[in-house]
């Protein structure tokens, strides 16, 4: 869906895991499902630390 | 029919009272057309009587809007106008959110119908279309009796209480009204027919014009992430058993606060998820498959962020209208400002 955030003008987009669980993947073992969570907060927090001045996607978080 | 009496609403300018170094002056009222006023009078002919024209400074306005509104509703009412006319403003900013201001006034607060003019760029298209009519018009007053014409025609049709047409046929700003008209072909035909238009190249007119989607100044980056306050909040459609709030499962007019009370981790069986755009099985299962209260306070702990806000904000984005996204986005927003937190990560199915 992160054409649509494009669309729309959110500013910072991070790919996340898929539409029926974006910080998840129910196929993964709980500790990797849980790593994978962590890696796309991470990739938030780092947009949340990048200036920007049009929407951004930042990097595939979909790496399940 | 017997002449309407109309009030026309100018600005310093237009009303020739001065130019920049008078745009601090209060409302007056003048009797009949002064000023551009004369224009208006002109295009209305025999079918109506300026009676008065109110002038208020640009500045006057723009830095009190609320009272110099009222105090030129008070002389607008006095004249018992059957219609107002405001401007037009062209693309001169102040004077057209006034216009559009007093437009709204008018009729919100008189019944009284009105009309102004504007350029499309001009910021009180975007503000007041909705809530005014506005005829487009050209950047300056070189074709003054022209818009004036145009503007009274809209205007009388008001005043009238004559159908008004589209926004396309009338010549003014849409202003977000869906109205049910009988058309000549079913849907079907009418689909066909534009196939074959863009088919050979002819120009073609959606009838479900595109939302408009303003743009947002991104805000600066959040430089000590280590001290900042981070709230998640989801349009996932995450709510506590029960649904206290009566979220909607789409079309969302509501948003629920739900607190996380310091805990570790989201309990499966607290929450249940009334989102009807997705199948939901996986984050009914674990809901930090939508909101990641888990990780973010591992996080919290580690100093990767100052602190989790302990408030979780839902709604369900699904067939939700725009308005309603924006008016849901402010209020949250707003919360989370009085609440001081710095950052939002935004989870989305």
């Amino acid at each position: 869906m992160t054409p649509v955030a494009v669309m729309v003008g959110a500013n910072r987009i991070v790919q996340a895991a898929g539409i029926i669980h974006p910080l998840g993947n129910a196929d993964l073992p709980p500790e990797e499902e849980k790593a994978l969570r962590r890696r796309i907060v991470e990739r938030a927090l780092a947009a949340l630390r990048t200036e920007v001045v049009q929407p951004t996607v930042f990097g595939a978080g979909a790496d399940h | 029919m017997s002449a309407l009496r109309v009030v026309v609403y100018l600005n310093q300018f237009f009303g020739q009272i001065g130019g920049e170094e008078r745009a601090g002056v209060g409302p007056r009222a003048f009797p009949g057309p002064a000023g551009a006023a004369r224009a208006v009078q002109q295009a209305l002919g025999d079918a109506g009587r300026v009676v008065a024209t109110v002038v208020s400074g640009d500045n006057h306005v723009a830095e009190a809007p609320e009272a110099a509104v009222a105090a030129i509703l008070a002389l607008v009412a006095a004249e018992q106008p059957d219609l107002v006319v405001a401007g037009p403003a062209f693309l001169a900013g102040r004077y057209g959110v006034a216009c559009g201001a007093v437009c709204e006034a008018v009729e919100s607060r008189l019944g009284v119908p009105a009309v102004t003019g504007m350029h499309a760029e001009n910021p009180g298209v975007a503000l007041y279309r909705r809530r005014a009519h506005i005829v487009a018009t050209g950047a300056d007053g070189a074709r003054m009796l022209d818009e004036a014409r145009r503007l009274v025609a809209l205007g009388l049709k008001r005043a009238r209480r004559e159908p008004v047409g589209s926004p396309a046929e009338e010549g003014y700003f849409p202003r977000g009204v869906t109205r049910n008209t009988r058309a000549s072909a079913n849907a079907a035909q009418r689909a066909t027919a534009m196939l074959l238009d863009k088919l050979a190249g002819r120009p073609v007119t959606s009838e479900v014009p595109l939302p408009d989607f303003p743009r947002v100044a991104a805000p600066p980056a959040v430089r000590d992430l280590g001290h900042a306050v981070v709230a998640l909040v989801t349009d996932g459609g995450i709510v506590p058993v029960g649904n206290p709030d009566g979220l909607e499962p789409l079309a969302a007019t509501r948003f629920g606060a739900y607190p996380i009370g310091g805990r570790g981790a989201l309990d499966p069986g607290q929450y249940d998820n009334v989102h009807r755009g997705y199948d939901t099985t996986f984050v009914k299962q674990d809901p930090h498959r939508l909101v990641p209260v888990d990780v973010a306070r591992e996080l919290e702990r580690e100093g990767a962020i100052g602190k989790l806000h302990e408030t979780v904000y839902s709604t369900t984005g699904v067939a939700t209208t725009l308005a309603n996204s924006e008016r849901m986005g402010r209020e949250i927003a707003a919360q989370l400002r009085a609440a001081r937190v710095d950052a939002v990560i935004l989870t989305s199915t």
